[in-house]
């Protein structure tokens, strides 16, 4: 089967800065694909041109079969996409966005399809609420809502849980898990690592370059990291100090532990239970996470343009 | 999947959110209906010019020295700029009708021998006034012609009762030269093209501002769809308009409608197109609504002074005049002023429907190229 997304050396400019480099990114059918990265990297940019909102001044591909720079009219009726920012209409209710939504994308059985999509999302008492006048984590559901209506083989859905209460996260997540048993393909950029843990593959971008791609687990054991978790009194106190230790390259608070990372086989461990003895500090051996994976990957790289 | 059927849908889907956005909001409601009773009441007030060279047609029955006098002292007064060409009176008649000239000058057939003879023959001056101010000065002119043409060339002549000829001056269309009767058609004109621009030039921008753009271009809407279907509401509110000005013309100002008022519709339905697709384009161009809003000005101001709306077009030099051609609202002034005042018919129009249909054809292509399918 042929990959829903399967790009290569897309490129935008932003005038003269280059946001997006020669991204290459394959997603299989049917795929929970997750898109991360700091603030800036170019998730948005790369997202949008996918689905034919942004130009790419290079690059070639194609998105569910179709090619990305001359059919986007065709790939955007089967893409839903939910931008990161709410952008539906304020000054219409929800079922009038909903609605008119379904009519754009000449929805068969209209008012059925705005209907289930209302009973839904539980506002079934609410349809004439304007979406403007909604909750942040509401909005979000909404326009989650809003671009299932003309069920679309591939999502795209930009930063989708950003504000959303835990409860509906997780309902939110279970929703995905169902679309993507039903084949359809989900490509959702996150900032949160619960999210990225849940989905079956990643990509990490940064300064607009693929750094990593693949699962969760792949994209840990690619950094080749050893932690240790450091216990004891006080000990925040000693974290200056850990940092300076040879061979360490992250430490990262966690309540009253310390999680110590750095490369597999460098004697950090033998380094570690000589400073723990003599600040009568406890070690012990930890598993590295996702989170630390992706700040080693994002230390150990530099702004192709500040060199 | 029928493509045909499926546009119209999301053509009436765009109406459709168009009309509920219009509802809610309050200030744009207000603005359809007070700037057109704003504007009356600014306007009511005529402002006073002396334009000259106007175009006169002479009608010369009797082509002697005395008749081609006094039409050399018309031409030397500066007020009238007479055709050269010999015409008949019909042919004059229609030229008055369709506003090529301003005046028509008829000399009687025994003229030069009426005047020898001492017996005040007269000059027969037809003015179309529903310019009012523009007519004015210069009919005041010819009438201290008359003694200082004649005397010299007629040595011993003595004119009876002080006067040799006899002035029939005959104001048409506008009889009692009332400037209200100007007035108020034109600003049918002008209150389209300030609304109806402005409201379609920020139709597009709002929705870029808001960030609702990315959402409806993510859709399979196309151009076209987005565009004409923006406008179609406000169509329907422009005739609201000029129905509210036409009732305060005719209750009001006492403005007579002698022409159709279905060709008046119809003109005003082409009129109102001609608008709302320069805002729609303005508003594809502009990156906000303060932009869209300054472009908009920027079409306003030249409209509403060289369209001959504010001053007599006939009173300004050649550069305005040709800046003034290119305007919807000086053709659309001339169209409505013939309906209104004159009655004028279809066929006396259409040397100024054309330039509206060219007008619309050329900005809607202009902006149907420019309208930005991506974000970039
Ligand atoms: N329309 C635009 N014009 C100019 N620069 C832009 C435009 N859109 C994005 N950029 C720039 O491109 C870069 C990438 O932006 P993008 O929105 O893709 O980042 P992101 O990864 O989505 O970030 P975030 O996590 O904050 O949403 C940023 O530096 C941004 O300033
Ligand atoms: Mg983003």
């Amino acid at each position: 089967m042929a990959p829903a997304i399967d790009v290569r050396g897309l490129n935008k400019h932003f005038g003269e800065r280059h946001v997006v480099r020669d991204l290459a990114l394959q997603v299989e059918e049917g795929e929970i694909f997750g898109f991360l990265g700091p603030n800036g990297s170019g998730k948005t940019t790369s997202i949008r041109m996918l689905c034919g909102l942004l130009r790419p001044d290079s690059g070639e591909g194609q998105c569910l079969g179709f090619d990305v720079l001359r059919e986007s009219a065709r790939i955007k009726r089967q893409v839903g996409y939910m931008t990161q920012k709410f952008s539906l209409w304020d000054d219409l209710s929800i079922a009038e966005n909903l609605d008119f939504v379904a009519r754009m994308f000449d929805v068969a059985e209209r008012s059925a399809a705005v209907a289930q999509a209302i009973a839904t999302l539980g506002l079934d008492g609410r349809q004439k609420q304007l979406a403007g006048t909604l909750s942040g984590g509401w909005k979000q559901r909404l326009s989650l809502a809003a671009c299932l209506l003309h069920s679309p083989r591939l999502l795209l859905l930009d930063e989708p849980t950003a504000g959303v209460d835990p409860k509906a996260r997780r309902d939110f997540w279970e929703q995905i898990h169902q679309l993507s048993a039903a084949g359809i393909t989900v490509l959702v950029s996150t900032h949160y690592m619960d999210e990225a843990e849940r989905c079956h593959r990643l990509a990490y971008l940064a300064w607009g370059q693929l750094l990593a791609t693949g699962t969760p687990a792949e994209i840990v054991s690619a950094r080749g990291l050893s932690t240790w978790i450091v216990r004891g009194d006080d000990v925040q106190r000693h974290s200056s100090a850990l940092r300076a230790l040879p061979g360490v390259r992250l430490v990262a608070s966690f309540g009253a532990e310390l999680h110590v990372s750095g490369g597999a086989d460098n004697g950090l461990g033998g380094e570690l239970a000589r400073f723990a003895a003599a600040n009568g500090l406890a070690v012990a051996h930890g598993k590295p996470s996702l989170e630390d994976a992706f700040i080693d990957l994002m230390q150990n790289t530099s702004d192709p343009l500040a060199a | 999947m029928n493509t045909a059927s499926a546009s119209l849908r999301r053509w009436f889907g765009i109406i459709i959110k168009e009309f509920i956005q219009l509802r809610r909001d309050r200030l744009t409601f207000g603005m359809i209906v007070g700037i057109p009773i704003l504007q009356l009441l600014l306007f009511g007030f005529a402002i006073n010019t002396d334009p000259k060279h106007l175009p006169t047609a002479v009608v010369v029955s009797d082509a002697g020295p005395l008749a081609r006098a006094w039409v050399a002292a018309m031409k030397n007064s500066e007020y009238f700029a007479v055709s050269e060409r010999p015409l008949g009176e019909a042919e004059a008649g229609e030229m008055l009708a369709r506003g090529e000239v301003q005046f028509v000058v008829s000399f009687p057939p025994d003229f030069e021998r009426a005047l020898v003879r001492g017996e005040r023959p007269p000059i027969l001056v037809e003015v179309d006034a529903t310019d009012p101010i523009a007519a004015g000065g210069a009919t005041s002119v010819l009438e201290k012609l008359g003694d200082e043409v004649f005397t010299p060339l007629l040595p011993g002549y003595r004119p009876p009762a002080g006067k040799s000829v006899e002035l029939r001056v005959h104001k048409r269309y506008n009889p009692e030269g009332k400037s209200s009767y100007n007035i108020v058609p034109g600003l049918i004109g002008v209150i389209l093209t300030m609304t109806m621009v402005l409201m379609t030039g920020l139709a597009m921008t709002r929705e870029r501002e808001r960030g609702t753009f990315e959402n409806l271009l993510a859709t399979p809407a196309t151009p076209f769809e987005i565009m004409t279907g923006k406008i179609v509401p406000y169509i329907l509110i422009g005739l609201l308009q000029v129905t509210l000005v036409l009732l305060a013309a005719r209750w009001i100002f006492m403005v007579p409608m002698e022409g159709s008022l279905l060709l008046l519709y119809a003109i005003v339905f082409i009129f109102i197109c001609a608008n709302l697709t320069l805002g729609i384009t303005l508003s594809s161009l502009a990156r906000n609504q303060l932009q869209a809003m300054q472009m908009t000005f920027f079409f306003f101001l030249p409209s509403i002074l060289l369209s001959g709306f504010m001053f007599p077009f006939r009173g300004m030099p050649d550069w305005a005049q040709m800046i003034g051609n290119c305007l919807p609202l000086t053709h659309f002034l001339i169209l409505v002023r013939g309906i209104l005042l004159k009655g004028n018919g279809i066929e006396t129009l259409l040397p100024h429907l054309w330039p509206l249909f060219a007008f619309i054809a050329a900005v809607l292509a202009l902006g149907v190229k420019t309208f930005r399918k991506t974000l970039d």
